[in-house]
């Protein structure tokens, strides 16, 4: 089954500080993705890898194409607003590279408010927050700290569990392990196998060739705001060593 | 559900010509009627909030945010020329135009207006508790220990310490004065509530407290809530849907972080870029 069908998405920004330039982040992208499936997005720097994570969560409005939503039949390319708050509450979770949280919240809370808004109970959600921080070797002494206070790879590590604590239908990492060190990164990687399973789909921006070989079912690569390919990990792994 | 909604909201101060909305707005470039001198708060001004739902409005100073907020808390000052629509759910017409006893009992049980200003929204000389209080008072309530239990409980959930519940408000901290109104625009249980810049006069350390208690009270409550600020950053902690105004109007409305990320008019790219 087909969870997300792109569509010719382009997406261009009118910067009217620079006498209307048009700068081109996205053009003519199409590609499918299945269900349970771990699509990484990959490509140089500027290759409008994260432009079209925002256009799929809709932080950025794309200007033409379509991202049609299969389970619920919603153009996420055109969808109103009242929708697309809907579809991030219930189905389409949305990490980004860096934590923007609140401040004065506690780690352990940041991560357990996806999964209270869910339903959970206040201990429930505190309690498998706290395990999901473990399984990612942040230290036990912070998880009732302020992140505010936090280095650049503890933070990153609240964000990527507050993200996966409520195992959204499709889940949206933008560089989810770009500030890890390698075995911390192993073990975020082993995270997202076991915690994940077949009823979320993952699309992900990822800049670490090994990471993508352990994680990802697909691989799509853009250059230049343009799909490049759009092939199987084996196909992409195996262009290497050959 | 749409529970609160405006239409074509206007509010001039002056003598009006009658050209003055033609004359003044974004394209315009002022707000200002150049044929009779008279201010265009804001003009055209439509929006629509639903149950549960955070509407953020920014723009600089004078840009017409508190007269919409003034509007839709129908706390109009009385002095400008006001035009256009505010319904909400469960009472027929335009409140705009409702009688003073409606209009009295829809602020004391449905809309909350926390006022930019402390002074305006709380009586200091009053005890903190007294001034919560007086707004279950209005509501009916009478039986004084009712009204106690009600006013520790509000103090609680806003983190107010309840040991100061008799102290003359003047003698609380400006977070605390803060939170004091936020308590108080809860008092009732309203439907939805209005925020005219929260954090103005506040320390960083204390808006942050600020913010975050009334994010934590919203949530659990699901109460709607209107937050004005010329502040981006608190309109985009607590904000789902995001309007910007210059001049008196509106220039774009959106998701607050599409508004962030990607802003469309010129204006906002600005706007966004001059965050420090």
């Amino acid at each position: 089954m087909t969870l997300l069908t792109v569509d010719s998405l382009d997406k261009t920004f009118d910067v009217h500080a620079m006498g209307d330039q048009r700068v081109v982040g996205l053009d003519g992208v199409s590609f499918t993705v299945a269900e349970g499936d771990f699509l990484a997005v990959v490509g140089e720097s500027g290759s409008g890898k994260s432009s079209l994570l925002k256009c799929l969560y809709r932080t950025y409005e794309p200007d033409a194409g379509s991202i049609t939503y299969h389970p619920t039949g919603d153009d996420l390319a055109t969808c109103g607003d009242r929708t697309v708050m809907a579809l991030r509450a219930d189905e389409i979770g949305y990490a980004s590279q860096f934590l923007d949280e609140i401040p004065r919240v506690p780690a352990v809370d940041v991560v357990a408010r996806p999964l209270q808004e869910q339903g959970l109970a206040a201990e429930d959600a505190r309690e498998q927050a706290r395990e999901l921080l473990g399984a990612l070797d942040l230290p036990a002494q912070l998880w009732d700290a302020y992140p505010a206070t936090f280095s650049g790879g503890e933070r990153q590590r609240v964000n990527l569990a507050q993200a996966i604590a409520p195992k959204p239908r499709l889940l949206l990492l933008d560089e989810p392990t770009s500030a890890l060190d390698p075995e911390t990164r192993a073990a975020a990687i082993d995270l997202l196998a076991t915690y994940l399973d077949e009823d979320t789909t993952v699309v992900g921006v990822f800049h670490n060739r090994d990471v993508v070989e352990q994680v990802a079912d697909s691989v799509l690569e853009l250059a230049d705001a343009e799909r490049v390919r759009h092939v199987s990990v084996a196909e992409y792994v195996g262009e290497v060593v050959a | 559900m749409t529970l609160l909604e405006a239409d074509g909201l206007e509010t001039i101060y002056g003598d009006p010509c009658g050209n003055c909305t033609a004359h003044t707005g974004d394209r315009a470039g002022t707000n200002q009627c150049p044929e009779c001198g008279s201010v265009v708060a804001c003009s055209d001004v439509s929006l629509d909030v639903e149950s549960g739902e955070v509407l953020g409005i920014v723009g600089e100073s004078g840009s017409g945010k508190s007269s919409v907020a003034e509007l839709l808390a129908l706390e109009a000052s009385g002095d400008g020329h006001v035009d256009g629509e505010v319904s909400l759910d469960g009472h027929d017409g335009n409140l705009l135009d409702a009688d003073y006893q409606t209009r009295h009992e829809i602020r004391t049980d449905e809309i909350g207006l926390v006022h930019q200003h402390i002074r305006d929204g709380l009586d200091l000389s009053f005890t903190g508790g007294g001034n919560v209080a007086e707004k279950l008072l209005a509501a009916g309530w009478r039986h004084f220990g009712d009204v106690r239990e009600r006013v520790k409980e509000l103090y609680a959930a806003t983190e107010v310490p309840v040991e100061r519940l008799d102290d003359p408000t003047d003698t609380y901290s400006g977070g605390m004065q803060r939170r004091v109104q936020i308590a108080r625009a809860l008092a009732t249980d309203p439907e939805v509530i209005v925020l005219d810049e929260p954090t103005t006069g506040l320390d960083v350390s204390v808006q942050a407290r600020v913010l975050d208690t009334f994010r934590q009270v919203q949530r659990e409550q699901n109460v709607a809530a209107v937050v004005v600020s010329h502040d981006l950053s608190v309109v985009r902690l607590l904000a789902d849907r995001t309007i910007v105004m210059r001049h008196g109007e509106v220039i774009e409305t959106g998701l607050t972080d599409r508004i962030m990320e990607d802003p469309q008019e010129a204006y906002t790219q600005t706007l966004i870029n001059s965050v420090i």
